[in-house]
């Protein structure tokens, strides 16, 4: 690795400063899972690394009902499946805590850094959408929040500007019988990145989806939010063939392409079986809730 | 441009250990070269194999995905630490008894990681020994030995975690 | 034939603990890129991005400028090495070929090739200084696939090599002088094939393919060496054969064989692909240019791009058997991609394919073809995985044919003693027949599958194992144990399996033996820790080393007894006089009393054994697939295997497992994945997916026991043939699932998905 400057602020707005300074050879570190692999690798080049781990809002898992979730951008995956409240709201949530790497992984690797890292696979991003998250930005500027589904533009690429970086997730508080659930599809069993994946969530009223959202991974240059799959479930019986229709709508929005991973054809594939999948899984999740 | 070494003060099997190190430095490399501790591992440098697992407050982690600065203020165990005057750790004992090595390059981290589950979890599942272990690779045993050492340690320990 | 219950051991069968056991699980074992010397530098290597070009120029003046770098060197500071074939234990390679891998010549002929090398003040400044080094290159349209690369207009790895012909395996071979991408053609035949086909009642064809795969051992190759101001080399560094690296550095660096030692560390792991060397020699080079020792590891990315993979493979496979099932013909084609320099193990691959059967006509044609990937290297049974997937593929499809039951249709043509093998040797003591009887006896096979979409699959196969020479020393030390000195590497517990068999020899126990593995100057030659050979020839060596020192230790008692050394007889650990039934020594007595007696007792001895004792093996495997996503789940596993006799069942059974299990990653999911440029596109564990844990269930062993004749300790290599049923057997289970052939390695969920597809477009068509 090249040499590097590594500062550890402890407020936001240091941490502003110190990203704001050298601009785009400052990276923020989270868990580090994804950064230090890519600056060994060379496939980034920094010469400023800024720690946002001492940050307090960072660091800040919280929930109540009123105000719904807030999870500190920095914080790992096991703090999240290990508190059994947040757990059992967030179910889409708690998928991706358990499944991204392994153990030693879910030990550092956050939901933040998934996000920011902006890859086509990232797994908790169709969760996040699923839960209607909402990224809250500080920057030179103050504060702004992005919708989860506005804040990646490209592989790699998110809204950041200059100087900015992610505080926390924010997720209201879901209604009576919601219900969420990600799936994605890898040839092994852990420790591998999604050929694709589906996060879904609904809300139901008796055996009526009143709402829902479905979210894709891997299947286009960002995670996406398929807005036609989830509108062709509202209002209806989540029957087989309105299964069908919603994954139909789920395979329209993937773009995918041909790789080591998969081909498209095949990735387009996976989208509905993954789509109607996850979809039973919220359903079922919300009829229990 | 060699860059200033930063001073770090740790925690390392129980001793405090302060060490020098450059900013580029990950943790396992700072164990290895610069501590000389070169009971763990290095298989992958990227996350993916486990060999380089070490606690840090109290969680398992790949040792080659964390700086070496990152651990300002920071208890760290590692395979060093497992084995006390008095005799080797049940788990050690078990995968000794169990054959569960050949080469024995992965052993070190499987070792730390599954004290860690067994001392959350006294008595896992099969299922749940190979979840918790998916992060370490062996290619020489198939595994199936290292599942066993860990369910027979587990009976060993039983109660004592 | 004695059985292994007729020999009475007392330590053989037993399961001690390993004696580099309690060094192993506490991090206190040494392995190579362990070792640390005062004043050491780090070397890195460049590495070529382009998978065929000619190298025009190499710059290193940047690099050599940046403070903290002490040595670069290129493919020029290496001596011209001598165009000669060395055997190099699995494979072979030409010396030259050799020196050229190590570093690039004049031209880069795979990604990955070395090109220059750095030593600097630490691993990150010589990361940096190999990233300044300038280098032109000339980018040559590559060569990435064996079947293209065999037509005439395919451009030329290497524009002046030409084909040879072989009539068998280890022919010396004709020189055709046809230049050609072809390095080696070799014919295999038995009987006649024509003949054979027309008793044949059902015939299946069908061509199979399989990718490039890679040893995967978690250790990556690493070396420390120093090269002396007297000129003598030191290496330290883990390797599968310390005197064939000594001689493989001797050869390159045109160097005394006398003034390089090896110093072996513990290794993690190798599987035949830390047989050749690769950093051993820029470390040395590095090392007299800058006076201090170069220590070098590569990164997993240069494992992958940088060593010896095992072939990617295409091959055509025809057999026929009659109407009441026996396999009356056998025919094959295989095209064995060798990599950038030939030598694939496609002749061992040829001799594997059908001798689990007793066939009488067969024709196997064999080709070793060069390609721009890396230069191959042996993976564990060489070249037989990929034949034997395309056999047992095609031998279910006949038993389904002829509508005898799978595993019936094994043992009703199960080669046995006497039948000849495709090259014609006729087979020795061997347990083949039993292994298929005993998994058919077991819990296993008696089971029911009990769901949809699950299926059973059996497959056989045979690894010759090799022999190999060995030296063994002992001395007895005076409180009754014995140090034994070796020179195998221990991989995967061969100290242990050594110090039992030594333990046996004296009658002690397997604590009481202290095995320790030497450097090359410290005991005599030693073959690799390889070919399945390090329990087998070491044994033979320890039987002869126990016998010289019992018979000097009868003397002593002889001396003792004032009686003729004829009168003392050993047995059971204790000496004793024939005459005289009160007169008894143990052997512990006997050894404190050395001193008195005329002194300690050791003694060494050097054998080359012949008469490996061939390995067969059959497996089982229950699968469940998922129809809509094309993922395979393993339910259940068995496998049995003719062991010999198992020295240490547990490694063993370990040895069994593991195979088992590389098997099943080569079988689902492990590939090399190149782009149309040659760039390997998975070169991270991540995306090359070995199996872990979660992916596996148990993996059950039978231990088949048919001692070897040949052996003192009944000894049959055990460590490669478990590799070799799982592609077969997982293909075939796959079929029973879900009802498709799959063809190509890997059987990645894609292409399983793909295949139901075209089996229902096909039946759509069809109805
Ligand atoms: C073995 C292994 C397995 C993996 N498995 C999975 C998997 O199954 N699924 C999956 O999706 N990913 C996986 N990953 C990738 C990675 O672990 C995840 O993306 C993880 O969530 C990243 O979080 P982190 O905290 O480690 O991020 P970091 O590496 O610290 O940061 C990631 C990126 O985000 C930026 N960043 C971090 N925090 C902030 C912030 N607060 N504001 C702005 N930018 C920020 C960083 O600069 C960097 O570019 C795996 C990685 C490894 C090594
Ligand atoms: S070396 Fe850290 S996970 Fe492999
Ligand atoms: S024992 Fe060799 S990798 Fe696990």
């Amino acid at each position: 690795m090249r040499p590097i400057e590594y500062v550890a602020p402890t407020t936001v707005d240091e941490a502003v400063a110190a990203l704001a300074e050298k601009g785009d050879a400052a990276r923020p570190l989270a868990g580090g899972t994804d950064i230090l692999v890519q600056l060994r690798g060379g496939r980034r080049a920094v010469d400023r690394i800024v720690d946002v781990k001492r940050i307090p809002e960072l660091n800040e898992l919280s929930y109540d009902a009123q105000a719904g979730l807030r999870v500190g951008a920095a914080v790992p995956c096991h703090r999240i499946y290990e508190d059994e409240a947040i757990a059992a709201v967030y179910p889409g949530l708690m998928d991706v805590a358990t499944l991204i790497g392994g153990i030693q992984i879910q030990g550092r690797a956050s939901l933040g850094g998934n996000l920011c890292n902006a890859a086509p696979s990232g797994d908790s991003i169709p969760a996040l959408i699923a839960h209607n998250a909402v990224a809250e930005v500080a920057g030179p500027g103050g504060k702004r929040d992005v919708p989860v589904e506005d804040f990646c533009t490209a592989p790699g690429r998110t809204v950041l500007g200059p100087g900015e970086f992610l505080v926390a997730l924010r997720m209201p508080t879901p209604p009576a019988s919601f219900g969420a659930s990600y799936l994605r599809f890898i040839p092994r069993n852990e420790m591998d990145i999604a050929v694709a994946g589906a996060g879904a969530s609904v809300v139901m009223d008796g055996n009526t989806v009143t709402a829902c959202r479905v979210a894709l991974a891997s299947v286009a240059p960002t995670p996406v939010l398929a807005e036609e799959a989830g509108a062709a479930l509202v209002g209806k019986e989540p029957t087989d063939d309105a299964l069908a229709q919603a994954a139909e709508a789920a395979r329209a929005a993937a773009k995918p392409i041909s790789d080591m991973r998969g081909t498209a054809e095949y990735r387009t594939h996976l989208v509905g079986v993954l789509t109607t999948r996850a979809l039973r899984n919220a359903i079922q999740r919300a009829k229990e809730a | 441009m060699p860059s200033e070494k930063i001073h770090v003060r740790t925690t390392v099997n129980g001793e405090a250990t302060d060490f020098l190190c450059e900013a580029n430095q990950s943790l396992l490399e700072v164990l290895r070269d610069v501590l000389y501790m070169t009971g763990t591992k290095e298989g992958c440098n990227d996350g993916n194999c486990g060999a380089c697992t070490v606690n840090l407050d109290g969680r398992i982690v790949d040792s080659c995905l964390v700086l070496g600065v990152e651990a300002q203020g920071a208890t760290i165990e590692t395979i060093e630490g497992v084995a006390t005057p008095e005799g080797l750790h049940p788990i050690q004992q078990a995968f000794l008894e169990n054959a569960a090595l050949q080469c024995g390059i992965c052993t070190p981290g499987f070792i730390v990681a599954s004290k860690a589950l067994l001392e959350r979890e006294p008595n896992p599942s099969e299922h749940r020994i190979r979840h918790w272990l998916a992060g370490n690779l062996c290619r020489c045993t198939g595994y199936d030995k290292i599942v066993r050492a860990v369910v027979d340690a587990a009976g060993h320990m039983g109660g004592k975690s | 034939m004695t059985t292994v219950e007729d020999r009475n051991y007392k330590v053989i069968g037993t399961r001690p603990i390993r004696h580099d056991g309690a060094d192993k699980v506490t991090g206190r074992a040494i392995y190579g890129i362990d070792y640390h010397m005062t004043g050491e530098l780090w070397g890195k290597i460049l590495r070529s991005p382009h998978a065929h070009a000619n190298i025009v120029k190499i710059d290193t003046s940047k690099a050599e400028a940046l403070p903290g770098v002490r040595a670069v060197i290129t493919g020029r500071d290496l001596p011209v090495a001598a165009d000669m074939e060395v055997d190099d234990g699995e494979t072979s390679i030409n010396t030259m070929h050799l020196s050229n891998n190590v570093m690039a010549h004049r031209k880069a002929l795979y990604r990955g090739h070395a090109v220059a090398a750095v030593a600097a003040d630490n691993q990150h400044i010589a990361e940096d200084a190999v990233n300044l080094i300038e280098v032109e290159y000339e980018v040559l349209p590559p060569v990435l696939n064996g079947r293209e690369a065999m037509k005439a207009d395919a451009p030329l790895v290497h524009p002046e090599q030409t084909t040879k012909s072989m009539a068998f395996r280890f022919d010396p071979g004709t020189d055709t002088g046809e230049k050609s991408n072809i390095a080696g053609r070799t014919e295999m035949r038995l009987g006649d094939i024509d003949e054979g086909f027309k008793q044949a009642d059902v015939i299946v064809e069908r061509v199979f393919n399989t990718n490039w795969v890679h040893q995967g051992y978690i250790e990556a190759q690493n070396a420390t060496v120093l090269w002396n101001n007297d000129d003598s080399i030191q290496v330290w560094n883990s390797s599968q054969g310390t005197f064939n690296q000594r001689q493989l550095m001797a050869e390159i660096l045109k160097h005394p064989v006398s003034k390089i030692r090896i110093t072996p560390q513990e290794i993690g792991g190798g599987f035949g692909g830390k047989i050749p060397v690769y950093l051993e020699v820029p470390a040395a080079v590095l090392s007299k240019k800058s006076g201090r020792p170069v220590k070098m590891m590569m990164s997993r990315a240069e494992v992958f791009e940088g060593t010896g993979p095992a072939s990617g493979s295409e091959t055509v496979c025809k057999m026929g058997a009659t109407k009441d099932g026996k396999i009356v013909a056998a025919y094959a084609e295989l095209v064995f991609e060798a990599g950038a320099f030939p030598g694939s193990a496609v002749g061992a691959g040829a001799q594997g394919m059908f001798t689990t059967y007793n066939i009488e006509n067969i024709l196997i044609h064999a080709y070793d073809v060069v390609v721009n990937k890396p230069k191959s290297a042996a993976y564990r049974s060489p070249g037989t995985p990929q034949t034997c997937f395309a056999a047992e593929s095609v031998v279910d499809e006949l038993a389904e044919k002829v509508g005898i039951d799978p595993l019936e249709f094994r043992i009703m043509n199960a080669a046995k003693e006497g039948d000849r093998r495709a090259d014609g040797v006729a087979h020795p003591v061997m347990g083949n027949l039993e292994c298929m009887v005993q998994l058919k006896e077991s819990n296993h096979y008696k089971s029911d599958l009990g769901g949809p979409n699950r299926g059973r699959g059996i497959a056989s196969g045979y690894w010759g194992n090799a022999g190999m020479p060995a030296s063994c020393a002992v001395s007895v030390n005076p409180d009754g144990t014995v140090s034994l000195a070796e020179g195998s590497p221990d991989i995967g517990g061969s100290r242990v399996s050594l110090a039992m068999m030594t333990a046996e020899a004296f009658g002690i126990p397997a604590e009481d033996v202290i095995p320790i593995i030497k450097d090359t100057d410290s005991i005599g030659y030693n073959g690799l820790t390889a070919g399945s050979s390090t329990t087998l020839r070491n044994g033979v060596a320890i039987a002869q080393v126990a016998k010289q020192a019992i018979d000097l230790m009868k003397a002593r008692a002889a001396r003792l007894w004032e009686t003729e050394v004829d009168n003392v007889d050993f047995a059971d650990g204790v000496f004793f006089s024939k005459a005289e039934s009160e007169l008894k020594l143990t052997f512990k007595e006997l050894a404190g009393k050395l001193m008195e007696t005329g002194g300690p007792i050791s003694t060494a001895a050097s054998v080359a054994p012949r008469g490996a004792g061939p390995s067969f093996s059959t497996h089982m495997v229950d699968v469940e697939v998922d129809p809509e996503t094309g993922k395979v789940d393993i339910l259940r596993y068995t496998a049995a295997q003719d062991v010999g006799v198992a020295i240490h069942p547990d490694y063993v059974e370990g040895q069994v497992q593991g195979g088992a299990v590389q098997g099943i990653g080569w079988a689902l999911n492990e590939e090399y994945f190149y782009d149309d440029s040659g760039r390997m596109m998975n070169s991270s564990y991540l995306d090359y997916r070995m199996p872990t844990s979660l992916d596996l269930p148990e993996i059950d062993a039978i231990l088949v026991q048919v001692p070897n004749p040949d052996h003192p300790f009944g000894v049959r290599g055990v460590a490669e043939i478990s590799i070799v049923p799982p592609l077969g057997a997982l293909a075939n289970a796959i079929k029973a699932a879900v009802g498709v052939r799959m063809q190509e390695l890997p059987m990645a969920p894609y292409k399983i998905v793909k295949a139901l597809w075209d089996k229902e477009a096909e039946s759509n068509g069809a109805g």
